[in-house]
């Protein structure tokens, strides 16, 4: 029941978003400091949805060597700065995932 | 960019169920949303029992760049009828308008913009639901200690680190990141809210010093 509501409400949430401007009248401006703020959404939001899956277990806070996913993910930043390839990213964070688990 | 598509639509069908989302939902989900990063979010939100709300704010937070590139397009179209503007709104992707945005720009007065819009925007969409599909139905047959919902974190940190191209840009990364660590306490995950109001907050403030 959850799953279907989300649904719903993500399609109508998410289209809402992407046709918000294209429906104005032309006539309309687009102020300047909304434009400057949507410029960092991306990172901004994309980086709190990543961040605490490395860091946290559950609610415990574990920022070490022994923490698997942190390492796999700072082999994964690096990977993502070097290539930019989301596929590259995402198979070398997975392989590391593994060996650091297994070294650990 | 296009090659690109596959494999994400792919590593996307595969996080969604690997967080508990049936295949044939997670499909049905990529029709109606068709935005990757909001579903992989959701899916991830929904297995730990976030409440409706909160995974719609989380959404809506997401997709809130498909209001930047909505703005963008805007004065390409604006004298569309309004059922091609509403088609160009459900097609607005990263690829899809990273594509267009390019092209317009080298061809500012090319009279079939909305041709070229809808071409890639048709052509990237069937790529990216054949790869949901596919992602969908090989993950519910893979075991559980491949570990694979670590790809959703993963495909974030590979959306979101190329992105940093200055100042601005890694501070706002980094003071969403720093905030959201430290705000997991809260409830209903509000930390993501927080944080990502934060990071949009230190990236003005930021591109105004420089």
């Amino acid at each position: 029941m959850t799953l279907w509501a989300a649904l719903i409400g993500m399609t109508v949430v998410t289209f809402a978003l992407r046709a918000s401007f294209l429906l104005l009248p032309p006539q309309v401006e687009t102020p300047p400091l909304l434009r400057r703020a949507l410029r960092y959404v991306p990172p901004a939001v994309l980086t709190a949805i990543w961040a605490p899956e490395l860091v946290f277990h559950g609610h415990d806070f574990q920022f070490s060597l022994e923490n698997e996913r942190l390492l796999a993910g700072v082999v994964a930043i690096a990977v993502a700065w070097r290539t930019r390839l989301t596929f590259a990213t995402i198979i070398s964070g997975l392989v590391a995932l593994h060996l650091f688990a297994w070294l650990i | 960019m296009l090659l690109a598509v596959a494999p994400f639509g792919l590593i996307t069908g595969v996080a969604m169920v690997a967080s508990g989302i049936p295949p044939a939902m997670a499909v049905l989900m990529s029709v109606t949303v068709f935005a990757g990063a909001s579903m992989i979010a959701s899916a991830q939100l929904l297995a730990s029992g976030t409440p409706l709300v909160m995974v719609l704010l989380a959404t809506a937070f997401i997709n809130l760049r498909f209001m930047m590139y909505s703005a963008t397009l805007r004065p390409h179209f604006a004298h569309a009828p309004l059922r091609w503007r509403l088609l160009v709104g459900y097609l607005v992707a990263d690829n899809v308008v990273g594509l267009s945005a390019g092209r317009f720009a080298d061809h500012p007065a090319d009279p079939a913009k909305l041709e070229f819009f809808l071409g890639v925007g048709a052509l990237i969409w069937i790529v990216w639901q054949l790869g949901v599909a596919a992602g969908a139905g090989i993950g519910a047959g893979l075991p559980a200690s491949w570990r694979l919902e670590f790809a959703a974190p993963l495909a974030f940190i590979a959306m979101s680190v190329p992105l940093i191209r200055d100042r601005a840009m890694l501070a706002a990364a980094l003071a969403s990141g720093v905030t959201v660590v430290a705000a997991h306490g809260l409830p209903l995950r509000l930390s993501i809210p927080l944080a990502a109001l934060t990071g949009m907050a230190v990236g003005i403030l930021f591109s105004r010093k420089t």
